[in-house]
């Protein structure tokens, strides 16, 4: 939290002064004609993108010159709000004099830098950068219309977020390199979700195939069932790499097998507490149950005997603590 | 020129209002629970607010009128109480909101959803209106509260709380109504229908930012909300706000007052000012006028973005408001225009205005004149309200 976030803000004040200056007066604003495109030699493209009900939507006019591939003319119309405009009007100026190809590979941070008045000072807030995001999609389909290809066809891989531009190759390898188990810390490393916020989880602004949290999700899977072969095996490090649940179950079951028919058979029975790692030893707390519970042999014989067998079956460092 | 259409977000303060409040920061400050003069001295002010307040809502002297610091602080007092003396003990296990009530309302409302209470959302009809029907559909006999506002703040949508009040009373159930919109724009009674609860809020009427109030029937007392020094009787602990409390006191009487003055003028402007705005073409009011309260326009250019239009009308001066995606930090469309659920093309393109007595004809005919040259500058930019070359099929694709 702090200061600067608790009155909040109007978001306008964080507007570049060229996007405030393009909203007022775009200078790309407008249509390209068929009969215009013909004059110039050029082969008219109209692409639309986004959809009124989401509350964003763009049309691009390009006449590409069919010899070289060039934009000789690049026009735009916008349905959305001022970053909208403004990101679209930069959009079709990043265009002109571009072969389509090059075009292709203008992204949002490309159309977002170019609006900054500062190099380092971000155009618009993090809440807009979404509305770049459909200027360089709208690109993507003007160019799959001229070359009569699918528009995935630009696409190298799978964008999780769109408007920080990150893939899920970058996002998978990130989690597991960093052991990340929270939303907050993938944005810490890649800026995913740091702005629309549509890509963290379902119910956002944009519907996404994947979302971080399923990501998340897929690598706590994944450890989990690491640890569950380990424990299958039944190794010591597996005991130690369990979830907490698995250990509890692991120390129910050995309890189960070879130590309760012991202490019921005197009247008494045990119950298992909790599970905490200290430094080195894993330390159990039990409680002891009907007649054990004042038996003198709790805190001695009978103790030893229950370490020992869970030593034996699970860890060498276990401790066994009654309460 | 300013011109302020925004008044359903908040208001100026009355100067009359103001004058009443001046004395009691710098001469008269004391804190009214103290013994000594200085404390003595504020008490016939507090009084006459406090008689001024109740007379505001008709309020009988046995029912209690809590001062709180906002609407939001009643609303949230309502129902967290209500959740702590009726569904945490298990007596309850179920409330009944609207999908159209203020965040204060909703929010809390999901929060004790999400600590185990069943909450029913009633939908809005194609009005924008709760159905008072839907009402007696939802509740159980395990329904504890019922709140649904007297007025919308978009739409000025005023709902049907009398007859919700005679159901819920047929029914046991308490009944709390977010007045907030509504008090100086249509006559508020808690003596004219049955209503448990009550909120409202200074600063919508012309009084200070601060001073909210909730009304509590005798007999319907809750749990408090603060606890510390027992002030308003332990209900509400807190130092008095006795500059706001007199604030209030002053800005109902002249909002009630004006119901039957400036009110009809506000009315008569507002719907000459609408009428001109529908002469522009494709745009569109969801609430008849008679259903609304009198200085509220929620209206739908089509094919222009909310934020776009608020834009333009603010380089030219003009304070309007949408509860759409742009303008909002939550990029959501106009919930209401959302909740009519009529046409989605135009859940992005809802802009409100709202007057007050101090609009002037002069502000609203500069204001038309703005909205028709943004109305051509920004259908002109827009893609979905354009020409598009012979041949291309106009197939908007979504890209969500």
């Amino acid at each position: 939290m702090g200061m600067d976030s608790l009155i909040g803000g109007t978001i306008w004040d964080e507007y570049s002064q060229k996007v405030t200056d393009l909203m007022n007066n775009p200078k790309n604003m407008g249509e390209i004609t068929e009969e215009q495109a013909k004059e110039m030699g050029a082969q008219l493209i109209v692409a639309d993108f986004g959809a009124e009900s989401c509350g964003d939507a763009v049309r691009l006019y390009w006449a590409v010159d069919p010899k070289t591939d060039k934009i000789l003319e690049s026009k735009f119309k916008s349905f959305g709000c001022g970053t909208a405009i403004a990101s679209s009007d930069t959009m079709a100026e990043l265009c002109k004099g571009k072969t389509v190809d090059e075009a292709v590979k203008i992204t949002n941070i490309d159309v977002e830098k170019a609006m900054r008045d500062e190099p380092d000072t971000p155009a618009v807030p993090p809440q807009k950068m979404h509305c770049s995001v459909m200027a360089y999609d709208v690109i993507k389909k003007a160019a799959a219309q001229y070359k009569g290809v699918d528009m995935e066809s630009f696409e190298e891989e799978i964008i999780v977020c769109e408007c920080a531009r990150v893939s899920l190759s970058t996002l998978k390898e990130v989690i597991r390199l960093n052991d990340l188990t929270t939303v907050e810390q993938i944005t810490d490393y890649t800026k995913a979700g740091a702005f629309c916020k549509s890509c963290i989880k379902p119910g956002g602004h944009e519907e996404k195939d994947i979302y971080l949290v399923d990501l998340l999700d897929e690598y706590e899977k994944e450890k989990m069932a690491k640890a569950a072969d380990a424990s299958a095996s039944g190794s010591d490090a597996a005991f130690k790499d369990m979830t907490i649940v698995q250990k509890i179950k692991a120390v129910d079951k050995v309890v189960d097998d070879n130590i309760r028919q012991m202490l019921i058979m005197d009247g008494g029975d045990m119950e298992i507490l909790d599970i905490k790692e200290n430094g080195e030893n894993i330390d159990i707390y039990i409680r002891y149950l009907g007649a054990c519970s004042g038996c003198a042999s709790s805190s001695t014989g009978t103790l030893f005997a229950i370490e020992n067998i869970l030593k034996e079956k699970l860890d060498p460092n276990i401790r066994v603590l009654p309460i | 020129m300013r011109v302020y259409l925004d008044n359903n977000a908040t208001t100026k303060v009355d100067p009359v209002v103001f004058e009443e409040m001046k004395p009691y920061f710098v001469e008269k400050y004391g804190n009214p629970n103290s013994l000594h003069q200085f404390a003595s001295e504020v008490h016939p002010a507090l009084k006459t607010a406090m008689q001024k307040i109740y007379a505001g809502i008709n309020a009988p002297k046995e029912d209690s009128v809590v001062i709180t610091s906002c609407a939001t602080e009643s609303n949230n007092w309502v129902l967290k109480s209500i959740y702590f003396s009726e569904i945490l003990t298990g007596k309850k296990n179920h409330i009944i909101i609207s999908e159209v009530e203020h965040p204060s309302v909703i929010a809390t409302a999901m929060w004790i959803e999400s600590m185990g209470c069943k909450v029913t959302y009633l939908p809005i009809n194609s009005e924008g209106l709760i159905e008072a029907e839907d009402v007696r559909k939802a509740i159980t006999d395990k329904t504890a509260l019922v709140s649904v506002m007297w007025a919308n703040n978009e739409t000025g949508a005023i709902f049907p709380v009398a007859e919700i009040g005679d159901i819920c009373a047929e029914h046991g159930v308490l009944f709390h109504t977010d007045a907030v919109q509504a008090i100086g724009k249509t006559p508020v009674s808690v003596q004219a229908i049955n209503v448990d609860y009550l909120t409202f809020s200074a600063h919508k009427f012309h009084g200070p930012k601060g001073v909210g109030a909730l009304y509590i029937k005798k007999g319907r007392e809750l749990l408090p909300l603060f606890h510390g020094g027992s002030q308003m009787g332990g209900y509400r602990s807190g130092t008095l706000n006795v500059p706001g409390i007199v604030g209030m006191g002053k800005a109902i009487e002249q909002a009630v007052d004006a119901l039957d003055f400036e009110m009809p003028e506000v009315r008569e402007m507002r719907d000459d000012f609408e009428d001109a705005l529908l002469e522009i073409p494709d745009t569109f009011v969801v609430t008849p006028r008679n259903k609304r309260t009198p200085n509220t326009i929620l209206i739908s250019f089509r094919g222009i973005e909310g934020e776009s239009m608020l834009w333009d009308l603010n380089n030219a001066g003009i304070a309007a408001s949408t509860g759409s995606a742009c303008a909002s930090e939550d990029l959501e469309a106009n919930s209401v225009m959302e909740a009519i659920g009529a046409d989605d093309d135009l859940a992005h393109t809802a802009i409100r205005f709202s007057l007050s007595r101090y609009t002037t004809q002069e502000e609203l005919d500069y204001t038309l004149d703005v909205v028709k040259k943004a109305v051509e500058r920004l259908r002109g930019i827009s893609s979905t309200y354009s020409y598009a070359p012979e041949g291309h099929v106009n197939g908007l694709e979504a890209h969500h």
